[in-house]
């Protein structure tokens, strides 16, 4: 059969279940989003001041940021098994795994987004009277925060694509719907993440412009994106 | 005139370098005057600057405001009563100008209405029509218009001292000497007790009231730019300042110091040039050169002679030696 027609066939066939037995998609779906939604939270609470303490304690950034990349390079099946044996066959495992991942990207980038400031412009905060909250709240924070957005919108799409993994160790995600040879099924899956990882990307992307609407103004230079990786 | 900036024996040491940046430096600044800190970089300018808003602090002796020590009060209340600029300007880049300006009247609880008229009043004075400037963002200006937000944020709050650290180093010649201009007319306005860092001889000498002249940490001279000129303490600032070059010199010395009374002139005056009485030598002595004649008529601004001005009491006065004091 002509391999256009396959593929064809094979997502109308997703597209199909979807709607016809989307009672049996959705509890997937749904539990998708709550293990990605809750796992970006926790990250992005350990991430935020653990990347600010980098960039105001320089000589950590090597440390820490080394330990996040390796933890990053363990692939992602080995991690949650290595992990069953302490958490079980529950969300937790999943989740501890999705939040050990974000830590690379997000850190990175909180870390990029305070140490890119000028430090004129800290410098004329503190010279101006503010106080260090005043200091980071008004001033570092915005500034740091396309950059930082970039970075949550990188680690959102990872977190997505990676919690499917999380069905073999026990978490019901939408990869649930891959461990059966049934092609509807496995198709129905691939359109639903696809589909939250495209919404996701766009929502980010409409949040960067809103925070570096000043830098619009006049120049053309947009921050760079790094690229995205989907394990 | 009261003292309002007091050093008292003030040092500072950076840890780890072993060497001081400013040693046992006492001064008197005086209200309403322009205090220019002049010396090559490493000299100690900046750091005794920052000392005052403590930026940083001295590892000994004490620094007064209008008699009260400055470790004394809250460190972000006596920042907000001291009006800071520097060279990279530092305004921030996502808020607009209005903004920038209000963040020190807004921290002092301003109300809106008074903030917004303040905006408009210091965007007039510093030469940036408000409706205009009022919501760009900082990217959306030129250097020097910038630094003139710069200023204004400075000011915002009226406060009686401000510091200033090069803040016209990074900008062309041309707006450069504007901005000093301005600076001037503004000061003659506003009259703020300024310490003004820098290392740009021409520029201590337009805009000091006095000049302190720095090496090392330690205060070489400290006078009016004349006598820094005409009585250098050592060779270390005719060298610095350039003070055996005679026309500037004369560039600091107003035509009336120097007049003969008006007596008449044997010469038909209707060929002599006229000057005001503050137009400085040199002015006058590019006159005179240009003009072929002898001596020039100084004339009043309601148009009465008031002296005359030869081109051998120039000559005279540019002939005497510099002479270094040996304090």
């Amino acid at each position: 059969m002509n391999p256009f027609v396959q593929f064809y066939q094979f997502f109308a066939d997703g597209f199909y279940y979807l709607f016809d037995k989307w009672e049996r998609v959705s509890p997937f779906f749904f539990e998708h989003l709550r293990i990605s939604g809750i796992s970006l939270a926790i990250a992005l609470l350990i991430a935020f001041p653990l990347g600010l303490l980098v960039s105001k304690v320089r000589w950590l950034a090597t440390p820490v940021l080394g330990v996040l990349n390796v933890l990053y390079t363990i692939p992602s099946l080995a991690f949650l098994a290595f992990l069953v044996p302490f958490y079980g066959l529950s969300p937790l495992t999943t989740i501890v795994v999705l939040v050990a991942y974000a830590q690379t990207m997000l850190v990175r980038n909180i870390t990029l987004g305070f140490i890119g400031i000028e430090p004129s412009i800290s410098e004329s905060a503190r010279g101006m009277g503010m106080n260090p909250w005043q200091i980071l709240w008004r001033v570092e924070l915005p500034l740091a925060l396309p950059v930082m957005v970039a970075g949550m919108r990188i680690a959102t799409l990872a977190i997505i694509s990676i919690a499917t993994i999380g069905a073999w160790a026990g978490a019901e995600t939408l990869g649930k719907l891959f461990q059966e040879d049934n092609p509807r099924k496995n198709a129905a899956g691939i359109i639903c993440v696809v589909l939250i990882a495209l919404t996701a990307d766009q929502l980010y992307r409409l949040l960067e412009r809103a925070a570096s609407g000043y830098r619009r103004k006049q120049a053309p230079a947009r921050p760079q994106a790094q690229s995205v990786q989907v394990a | 005139m009261s003292k309002t900036i007091v050093f008292e024996r003030v040092s500072k040491d950076f840890t780890g370098t072993g060497r001081a940046a400013v040693r046992d430096v006492s001064l008197e600044v005086m209200e309403g005057h322009l205090v220019v800190l002049l010396g090559p970089s490493g000299c100690g300018k900046t750091t005794l600057m920052k000392m005052v808003n403590r930026l940083y602090e001295p590892t000994s002796g004490r620094i007064l405001i209008d008699g009260v020590e400055i470790h004394d009060l809250k460190v972000t209340e006596l920042r907000r009563r001291i009006g800071y600029v520097i060279q990279q300007v530092g305004l921030f880049p996502h808020m607009k100008v209005e903004k920038n300006i209000a963040v020190v009247p807004q921290m002092l609880g301003w109300d809106k209405l008074k903030i917004h008229r303040r905006v408009t009043e210091l965007l007039d004075l510093v030469g940036l029509p408000a409706t205009e400037f009022r919501d760009r963002y900082p990217s959306q200006l030129s250097g020097g218009q910038q630094q003139r937000v710069g200023l204004a944020r400075a000011l915002a709050a009226d406060p009686s001292i401000m510091l200033m650290d090069e803040p016209f180093a990074a900008i062309d010649n041309i707006t450069r000497t504007r901005l000093q201009d301005e600076l001037l007319r503004i000061q003659q306005n506003v009259r703020k007790t300024i310490l003004f860092v820098t290392h740009d001889v021409e520029e201590a000498l337009k805009l000091a009231d006095e000049i302190v002249v720095m090496r090392d940490g330690q205060v070489l001279q400290y006078d009016t730019p004349l006598n820094i000129l005409s009585h250098p303490a050592n060779e270390f600032v005719v060298e610095l300042t350039g003070a055996d070059d005679v026309l500037r010199r004369l560039s600091l010395q107003a035509a009336a110091t120097v007049m003969l009374p008006w007596e008449g002139s044997e010469k038909p005056e209707s060929q002599m040039p006229r000057i005001a009485p503050s137009t400085d030598l040199r002015d006058a002595l590019a006159l005179l050169i240009k003009t072929g004649s002898e001596e020039l008529v100084v004339v009043d601004e309601d148009g009465n002679r008031v002296g005359r001005l030869t081109l051998s009491a120039i000559r005279n006065l540019a002939t005497q030696p510099t002479t270094v004091s040996t304090s």
